[in-house]
């Protein structure tokens, strides 16, 4: 049944390569947000601004620009600087940029910056005073971030956590366009060849789905954990 | 006009990139994507009304199959549904013979189609949101004037509705914007479909794609500070005193 004229399998595998983007980009935008976050709320001048000029860079230019910027831009880079090394050291190396990696950095890179603003105001939302009672505990730093600032500040970022990775999961088909074989762009070249659109198409769209309502599902059994200790709203 | 023609091309001039030709493709680019951002956004929004209030209603038959629609929409990658229109409005029967095959060949309607449906989806829910935190006190107001049904959602609950949906409605629009860049996969020639075309010519990405980044900054910014104004002037009331 789930054959699909000999695509079902590639299909299957296609589906795979997106869920990986996904958690892959994903990790990287939450590493990136908190760096974001923090360097938009230290007193240093210099990382406030650089920090504000990404968000709004990123956030003023769609994804698949960026991703055609990285993708061909980067490539250029790479050639450029292994060409040089060959030429002055005769080391001779050469790295091909991948879709899957250049698809992976640059979702992670864009979303950096939204869930940037996402922590920054769960960040400001901490009870000063907790931060204070942890600090005459005679906790250092990190604990302080690790044990009473993260928990605490997650309860707040949960929501626009689970809205991040929404549109960041919808995002990756676009990395189909740049030549990754994620499941959009075997569903694509199938209808292409097969003259049926729907047969490939519409389980892809049934895919994305899945996993919309499976994340759902996740992110509010987060919240419920991340309450504990509010009460019941 | 002539001294300003002999100004430009000495502007261009020793640059192999931006000639006036390829600044031609940019051009048509900015309009073709200025046309299919501001078409999908007027008829989303003119589809969207009717189908926040019917997701608003009491009957579940009338808000639920709404629900199913923006939930299909939100939920799936608008790439997803282009590719479904772009590709599948040719297996519609008989649909060559009639009028509208000369309109829906090109690419240009299938991704108006896909652009409009989504935007009404993410425009519905953003408007039901907005319906359903109207506060009580000015329905029953309202109904104490005597208000039928129709005249307390044309003159009570729309306007003020309207108002509250403003800002993530903004955010809605700038969206749409760099979302319709994913047009120039089905070989339209939008921005990014010209910046794309420049880049395959002169293999060069970071002229291309920088330049169209700039032009794509500009045009974010500008609804931004539109929105921005219109909030300002309609959303007064709203601001601490």
């Amino acid at each position: 049944m789930f054959d699909l004229h000999g695509y079902g399998p590639r299909l299957l595998e296609g589906a795979g390569v997106t869920i990986q983007l996904a958690i892959l980009s994903l990790a990287l935008a939450i590493v990136l947000g908190l760096l974001t976050a923090s360097a938009k709320m230290s007193r240093n001048w210099l990382l406030h601004k650089v920090a504000t000029l990404y968000t709004t860079l990123i956030r003023g230019v769609p994804d698949l620009v960026l991703m055609m910027l990285l993708f061909f831009g980067g490539q250029m880079v790479l050639n450029l600087a292994t060409d040089a090394l060959y030429d002055r050291f005769g080391v001779d190396w050469y790295v091909n940029l991948n879709a899957f990696a250049a698809g992976a950095l640059t979702i992670g890179f864009i979303f950096g910056a939204y869930m940037g603003e996402t922590f920054r105001g769960a960040f400001m939302a901490v009870d000063h005073g907790q931060i204070e009672a942890g600090k005459a505990y005679g906790m250092s730093n990190w604990l302080v971030f690790r044990r009473i600032r993260f928990p605490l500040m997650m309860r707040h970022a949960l929501p626009g956590l689970s809205n991040n990775w929404m549109v960041l999961l919808k995002t990756t088909a676009l990395v189909s366009v740049i030549g990754l074989s994620d499941m959009v762009r075997i569903a694509a070249e199938a209808s292409r060849a097969t003259h049926e659109p729907f047969t490939f198409l519409l389980p892809v769209a049934a895919i994305y789905l899945l996993i919309a309502s499976v994340s759902e599902w996740f992110f509010a059994r987060l919240q419920k954990r991340y309450d504990v200790g509010f009460g019941e709203h | 006009m002539d001294n300003l023609t002999t100004w430009f091309n000495d502007l261009l001039a020793g640059n192999v990139i931006f000639t006036p030709q390829t600044l031609g493709y940019y051009w048509t680019g900015l309009v073709t994507t200025s046309q299919l951002v501001f078409l999908s956004l007027v008829i989303g929004l003119v589809l969207a009304i009717p189908l926040a209030i019917g997701r608003s209603s009491r009957h579940r038959w009338i808000s639920l199959p709404i629900y199913a629609y923006t939930y299909v929409f939100r939920g799936t990658p608008l790439l997803i549904q282009l590719y479904i229109i772009y590709y599948g409005v040719v297996f519609f029967d008989g649909i060559q013979q009639t009028f509208l095959w000369p309109i829906l060949r090109e690419a240009f309607y299938p991704a108006l189609i896909a652009f409009t449906l989504n935007t009404a989806a993410y425009t519905t829910e953003i408007f039901r949101g907005a319906i359903k935190a109207t506060p009580r006190g000015e329905i029953e107001a309202a109904r104490a004037y005597g208000m039928s049904q129709a005249l307390m959602m044309r003159r009570i609950i729309l306007p003020s509705a309207f108002r509250r949906a403003l800002p993530a409605y903004g955010n809605e629009v700038i969206f749409m914007l760099h979302a319709s860049a994913i047009a120039s996969v089905v070989t339209l020639m939008d921005l990014t479909g010209a910046a794309r075309f420049v880049y395959a010519r002169f293999y060069a990405p970071f002229e291309a794609f920088l330049f169209v980044a700039a032009i794509y900054l500009c045009l974010t910014f500008a609804i931004l500070y539109f929105f921005r104004y219109l909030e300002k002037r309609l959303l007064a009331h709203l601001k601490p005193a």
